[in-house]
């Protein structure tokens, strides 16, 4: 029999189709955009300024440490040589130690722990992780909605490839997730980011790069959880035991070397850490190349191994 | 073109391997005709379609559509037919003309043809003055008529329709026969659809199959149908508490009785005829009759006498039931 419709959709057809109207649900519902926006602008405001870590080195907050007088013995001296003992009166050791906070030591401690001289500038770009990772693990809910309103049987009975329904998801909370970095970006350098020397134009598209696999690896787990589980409660539930914890278990907001080392452990192999440091060594941070090299090592086989284990259980499921 | 467009050979699916949806089913449809699969909701409706349309996989059996493989040739089958579901499934937050060139996207259908055949179906369900509305707006019917729209829009060979008017007001359900009677006539196309209102089934579809717990019990035209009753139906209830069955079937021209609990359904030949006959029987013996009603065979009729229980009685799954609240409540909204 000859065939009977003349159209075929191709894949990308199919995808962009579906793609599209996520988009613009999204781009219709005004206030969903403006918190989108309004979030990372309250905590950046929160974590970044309010946790003012920089300003616990500063002098005035070690106002009222004395350090007590010295004894010397005489002969350590140099010449002339003298008996007994000669002390060094308190006033002036105090003094000096306020003097040398007074040269910035905050700063120098900040750059050996933190690697920037500012917390702003560090959790600001950490907060670009914060945003994607929630915005990914949520996305994939709207397909419960599309299960439970008929929508998705609607489109399983049309034509268009199973894998453009399961990859249009995946590629809309990566396309909002972008947006979202972009914007926090933004902002973070209207409130006094401090870009490093190696910041160029081109990070960005690096930036975007590793956020994107990030969301792909995430969303398509993600997706698999929401195809699976038959309410929306059950995600939220999921979503909200562990995008915290993960997001503590991080470089995000502080650095890794400083944690105990069992947190230091699951540091090391949450994606979270690998993704906020791509993000620093493109911003904050002097670049150095084999580091980035395998933050996207890292992320690219994180992406592969969780896209392919998630995408093979949707497929499964929407073919049943 | 093969006259037989839908061909179900013991079409089954099994649920979490011991739920039996569909049981073995038997049925074509043919070239031209409205097809109806009458039954209470959880009698295994849904899941057919479902199957045909190639959303769910059969566990057994097989099936064809226009003499593509349900499993194997399933994206021909995607092609060549249009999809109205029981729900509403357009997106609320997008307008009635979106929806329609979304689903024209998914057929892979070239964007200026798409739009000219939106306008046309627009026209046709007479949506057009709402087009650039949000979906959210639009009323019980209007929806119903947009989906009908989207399951047009790749000028299918095969229209499914799954509950068409499930929880619209009488009104709306009229104009909404009206559409298909007229796709029917007007573009010869063929129609497959579920219902669980007998005077829908009567009014559209030229067969039926009636479905009870996942198995066909008949299948013929409603005529057909209501003509192998053999007669016509006499209710009555009497006064005194006693089984007066024999005595009833001692009257010339009854064929059969059954008591429902109190309730005697009389089977009978003539029924103007006979039911004098019936009272005078009774009340020559000392019995009362309270209540009498006649009617002539309806398709609840053959539907009482093919499952043994009332349309009205059958009890809903739970899932069934929560679907239909919910689209219920979008109807309304």
């Amino acid at each position: 029999m000859s065939r009977l419709n003349e159209h075929h959709p191709s894949r990308l057809h199919g995808i962009w189709a579906l793609t599209k109207r996520e988009l613009k649900k999204w781009l219709k519902e005004p206030i969903i955009l403006l918190m989108a926006i309004l979030q990372p602008v309250i905590w950046m405001g929160l974590f970044g300024k309010a946790m003012n870590i920089g300003n616990m080195f500063s002098s005035g907050n070690f106002g009222n440490i004395n350090i007590p007088d010295i004894q010397l013995p005489g002969y350590l001296l140099n010449p002339p040589y003298m008996a007994g003992n000669v002390t060094i009166p308190s006033a002036i050791l105090t003094q000096g130690f306020q003097q040398m906070l007074s040269n910035n030591i905050g700063p120098s401690v900040m750059q050996n722990i933190f690697g920037v001289k500012d917390y702003f500038s560090y959790m600001s770009v950490g907060m670009i992780s914060f945003i994607v990772m929630f915005t990914t693990m949520f996305s994939g809910m709207s397909i419960v909605w599309d299960r439970r309103l008929g929508f998705l049987n609607k489109v399983l009975s049309t034509p268009v490839s199973r894998g453009a329904i399961i990859f249009s998801k995946v590629l809309n909370a990566s396309l909002r997730a972008m947006f979202q970095a972009t914007i926090i970006l933004a902002l973070a350098a209207a409130f006094g980011l401090q870009l490093s020397s190696t910041f160029s134009v081109v990070n960005i598209l690096g930036i975007y790069a590793a956020v994107f696999l990030l969301c792909l690896g995430l969303s398509s787990v993600f997706l698999a959880l929401a195809l699976r589980s038959t309410k929306w409660e059950t995600q939220m539930a999921i979503v909200n035991l562990i995008n915290l914890p993960l997001m503590f278990a991080s470089n995000t907001f502080f650095p890794i070397s400083q944690m105990p080392d069992w947190i230091q452990t699951i540091a090391r192999v949450n994606p979270i850490s690998y993704l906020t440091d791509a993000i620093r060594q493109l911003t904050i941070l002097p670049l150095d190349a084999s580091s980035l090299m395998y933050d996207f090592t890292f992320l690219g086989v994180f992406a592969v191994t969780f896209a392919i284990i998630g995408i093979a259980l949707s497929w499964r499921y929407l073919t049943k | 073109m093969s006259e037989e467009i839908i061909k179900a050979e013991e079409l089954t699916k099994v649920f979490n391997k011991h739920l039996t949806a569909v049981d073995h089913v038997n049925f074509n449809v043919k070239h031209g005709e409205v097809f109806g699969f009458l039954g209470p909701n959880g009698a295994g409706k849904t899941t057919t379609i479902n199957m045909l349309i190639t959303i769910l996989k059969p566990t057994e059996g097989k099936a064809s559509v226009l003499g593509f493989d349900i499993e194997k040739q399933n994206n021909d089958v995607r092609n060549v037919i249009g999809v109205v579901p029981q729900e509403y499934t357009a997106d609320e937050d997008l307008t009635g003309l979106e929806n329609i060139l979304l689903c024209a996207d998914l057929y892979g259908i070239p964007r200026d043809v798409a739009k000219e055949r939106a306008a046309d179906l627009l026209k046709l369900v007479e949506l057009t003055d709402f087009k650039d509305k949000k979906v959210q707006t639009y009323s019980g019917g209007m929806r119903r008529r947009l989906e009908l729209a989207c399951g047009l829009i790749n000028r299918p060979k095969v229209l499914f329709l799954d509950e068409p008017t499930l929880g619209l007001d009488v009104q709306t359900r009229t104009a909404t026969w009206n559409y298909i009677r007229m796709l029917k006539k007007e573009y010869g196309m063929t129609l497959f659809m579920t219902t669980h209102y007998l005077e829908e089934a009567d009014a559209l579809c030229d067969r039926v199959a009636i479905i009870d717990h996942g198995k066909i019990v008949v299948v013929g035209t409603p005529e057909e149908l209501k003509h192998s009753l053999g007669g016509d139906v006499i209710t009555l209830s009497i006064k005194e508490n006693a089984d007066v069955s024999d005595l009833i079937h001692t009257v010339e021209h009854v064929k059969e009785v059954k008591n429902e609990n109190g309730s005697y359904r009389i089977k009978a030949e003539y029924g103007e005829a006979t039911a004098p006959f019936i009272i005078e029987t009774l009340r020559r013996k000392g019995y009362t009759v309270t209540k009498l009603s006649m009617t002539e065979p309806t398709l609840n009729e053959v539907y009482l006498e093919y499952t043994g229980k009332s349309m009205r009685d059958t009890e809903e799954s739970a899932e069934a039931f929560r679907t239909q609240r919910m689209t219920m409540r979008r109807a309304r909204a």
